[in-house]
């Protein structure tokens, strides 16, 4: 990389002189370093799913969640530095909450994804913080029905249909661009999003995996809760038989 | 000495997306005596090995109370440890004053690391320069976690952390299916076995230099435990019956070897 | 870099700032925010009141029991209030006193329940935990002398045990197998009591229904600020159900046989 030697990349707070802010950029590496995580919004629901990379052997499966929970009916997946996803889950209950407080309802996925882009922009613009080093999917179901939105580094967001941050974002697009996620039901869903990530796990090569993932849709009453574990074994099963097809 | 010029600074990445200095504090935990953790279906264990400046000082205390049904064992700087484990203590005690519940200990262990992420992202003060093993039991069971100054931590089955701590973990990883089922007394036995992988060729675990941690009922080499199995440390005369269960080494290499250079007790082990 | 030197140097306090949020938090200011607050004058009655609620243990659980009436003073103004409310799946609370507190009481449990359910960590918080939180919650309030006025019941089920208990809007807590608040205090608690103290461990849940039934008549023959609307909760090993709204059979015929009220002549 260029910028490498040239101090216009050592602050959130510097420009280049071409106008690029590289902290940001940086930030965006700790991301692509991690772990897929995927989203689909669908017909009556949305998924998120994880490739969560385990470290060692020792680990206690089930637990250590990358997934978190912001309010009833809001989930948020993220890829980057773990700690920092778990303070920008904090900051988006608070925000969630604060919704509540002010309007007395439960708050639209927009209004979150908003406010949350706010608040990781704020630290695009201070020396004295480093950005967030994740990007983070958010899904719910509200007034308005499913919805998927990615807040990056930099503070943007923008709503999708399918998303896909970390490592092997580029496959998993691609997979999901062949879907048609508008016609599937959330529990089709689980299974594809299940399939993607062993798919892009199989080409990163990558230490051993675990699969988490958590839905929202009619089947769970729109509350965000982990797939049932017969459901997440059933989809397990069904994408390691989808791998060997697609290897023979 | 320094690596490059992306390391002086928390609030700056590397060009790979890194953070040194975050790195160079998971360093500092390494500097620490080794601390090991266990976990079977009933009980949780840390056992940890204390170190003293010399002949006329005292050990460094190397394990906390944190409130009946959580302890915790350190490795790094004890004066930040002991900031951590004050929090933490506040901690518990605002959920027994507000639910009159004791503390999930995966809440616990997430508030330090909540806390210490803080440390990570802003200019001004250091991610903190130690690591913990937390012990506790709650509503679901006895748990063993690992705290790190990145802001992370994890559940395990066991774990060890500090100085040459990887040569335990080749023991634990070898061994960790069976500690499930384990009995107390199995399970510390499996500890102290792990810690003495941490040792200096010349040393050796005894009743001065080693610490027992434990939650979950009694053993029976214990006297007074109440039933519900409170944390509680076992330290000098207590942990002799515990270190007689240890098989010796097989010991034919170790006497040839040579004592290892000065200073190299803080050195990771290569796997 | 914080520009007030009487800021400088005071500890954090991990109460208000458990995670030193610096620069986005402001620190804790200790000066009066209010010039004026040591004018204010703080609640001195509640306005919109429930009345009674009642409650006991039988084999299954607990059951509880209140009308749908908020009076306006004298005035029986709301006819479909709900004064009884599930809190997380283990839980029931009822609310005599006043409403607009309960509501507001039903917003901080509300945001506590989906704090605790965005942990997805096993644990959550009974019957037990959510008095105690309220207990705090109460004095807390009463002794800013600016009380939630209400009296409450907490009902609940979880790991096998039944949990039954009252707190007040002075922090007042206590717990026994049958509990009333308000007129009920004074008016059913008597008839509770009788039936159920000793029996705790084999009225069924029928048995429970037709105590309750009982005393909500009685009430409502009694208490000029009841209704025969109301609703009843059960909360067993399955689970805490509130039913639908119900109406109480009374009789008053023996009205036209009572003397000294109104326009009677003789």
């Amino acid at each position: 990389m260029t910028s490498i030697g040239t101090g216009y990349d050592l602050s959130a707070s510097t420009y280049s002189p071409d106008g690029r802010i590289f902290q940001i950029e940086y930030a965006n590496k700790a991301v692509e370093n991690s772990g897929t995580a995927i989203g689909l919004r669908v017909k009556d629901g949305v998924v998120l799913a994880v490739e969560k990379l385990t470290h060692s052997k020792l680990l206690v499966p089930g637990v250590n969640r990358r997934i978190q929970t912001v309010d009833r009916h809001i989930g948020m997946a993220t890829a980057g530095l773990l700690a920092d996803g778990r303070t920008l889950s904090k900051r988006a209950r608070d925000e969630a909450a604060s919704y509540r407080d002010a309007y007395r309802q439960p708050p639209p996925l927009k209004a979150i994804s908003d406010r949350l882009g706010l608040y990781v922009q704020m630290y695009t613009l201070y020396s004295s913080v480093r950005p967030f080093g994740i990007s983070t999917i958010l899904g719910a179901v509200d007034k308005d029905g499913p919805g998927l939105y990615v807040v990056e580094p930099s503070g943007v967001f923008f709503g999708y249909h399918g998303a896909a941050v970390g490592k092997g974002r580029q496959i998993a697009k691609t997979e999901l661009e062949k879907l048609k996620l508008t016609e599937l039901s959330t529990r089709e869903a689980v299974i594809e999003a299940a399939r993607i990530i062993y798919l892009v796990h199989e080409d990163t090569k990558e230490k051993d995996f675990e699969l988490e993932m958590t839905w929202i849709g009619e089947e769970t009453n729109n509350i965000h809760l982990p797939v049932p574990k017969d459901l997440l074994v059933e989809a397990e099963t069904k994408a390691k038989a989808s791998l060997e097809a697609t290897f023979d | 000495m320094f690596r490059n010029t992306y390391d002086s600074d928390n609030t700056v990445f590397s060009p790979q997306g890194r953070l040194h200095q975050v790195e160079y504090a998971l360093e500092a935990v390494k500097q620490g005596s080794a601390a090991v953790g266990l976990r079977s279906k009933t009980h949780s264990v840390l056992l940890a090995l204390k170190r003293s400046t010399g002949e006329l000082a005292s050990y460094q205390q190397k394990m906390f109370r944190i409130d009946d049904h959580v302890g915790i064992a350190i490795a790094g700087l004890t004066s930040d440890a002991r900031v951590l484990s004050n929090f933490m203590r506040q901690q518990a005690m605002s959920s027994k004053l507000m639910f009159n519940r004791p503390i999930p200990v995966n809440r616990l262990v997430s508030a330090i690391a909540d806390k210490a992420q803080v440390n990570t992202q802003e200019y001004g003060r250091r991610p903190y320069g130690v690591g913990f093993l937390v012990i506790g039991q709650d509503q679901t069971g006895p748990h063993l976690y690992e705290f790190a100054p990145s802001g992370n931590s994890f559940e395990y089955y066991a774990m060890s952390i500090g100085a040459r701590s990887q040569s335990a973990k080749t023991y634990l990883e070898k061994h960790y299916e069976s500690f499930e089922d384990a009995s107390l007394e199995e399970l510390i036995t499996h500890g102290l076995h792990a810690l003495r992988e941490t040792l200096q060729q010349d040393k050796e675990l005894n009743v001065n230099n080693t610490s027992i941690g434990i939650v979950g009922p009694a053993s029976v080499h214990e006297k007074a435990v109440p039933p519900a199995g409170p944390f509680r440390i076992l330290e000098g005369d207590k942990v002799e019956p515990f270190l007689k269960t240890m098989v010796p080494k097989d010991t034919g290499a170790a006497v040839v070897v040579p004592a290892p250079a000065p200073g190299d007790g803080d050195v990771q082990m290569a796997e | 870099m914080d520009h007030f030197p009487t800021n400088w140097g005071r500890p954090r306090n991990d109460a208000y700032d458990a995670y030193g949020t610096y620069p986005i938090a402001v620190r804790p200011n200790n000066a009066l925010k209010d010039a004026f607050s040591a004018g204010v004058q703080r609640t001195q009655a509640p306005i919109v009141t429930g009345t009674s609620v009642l409650a006991l243990k039988y084999k299954d659980g607990i059951m509880m029991a209140a009308d749908n009436l908020a009076s306006y003073g004298s005035l029986a103004r709301f006819k479909d209030v709900k004064r009884l409310q599930t809190v997380g799946e283990h839980t029931v609370i009822g609310a005599g006193g006043d409403m607009s507190d309960f509501q507001y009481i039903q917003t901080v449990l509300d945001e506590l329940m989906i704090d605790e359910f965005a942990e997805q960590d096993g644990h959550t918080l009974g019957p037990a935990e959510i008095h105690e939180y309220l207990s705090q919650v109460m004095y807390a309030r009463r002794s800013k002398l600016d009380p939630l006025w209400n009296a409450l019941l907490v009902g609940g089920y979880k790991d096998g045990q039944r949990f039954l208990a009252f707190v007040d809007l002075l922090g007042t807590t206590y717990s026994a197998s049958t509990l009333a608040t308000g007129y009920g205090a004074h008016i059913a608690q008597p008839l509770l009591r009788t039936a159920v103290e000793g029996n705790e461990d084999v009225l069924t849940e029928d048995e429970a229904l037709k105590i309750i039934e009982q005393c909500m008549r009685v009430l409502f023959y009694r208490d000029a600020r009841s209704l025969d609307k109301y609703q009843v909760a059960k909360i067993t090993a399955e689970g805490a159900t509130i039913s639908d709204t119900r109406r109480l059979d009374t009789t008053w015929s023996f009205a036209e046989g009572i003397r000294g009220y109104g326009a009677q002549t003789e």
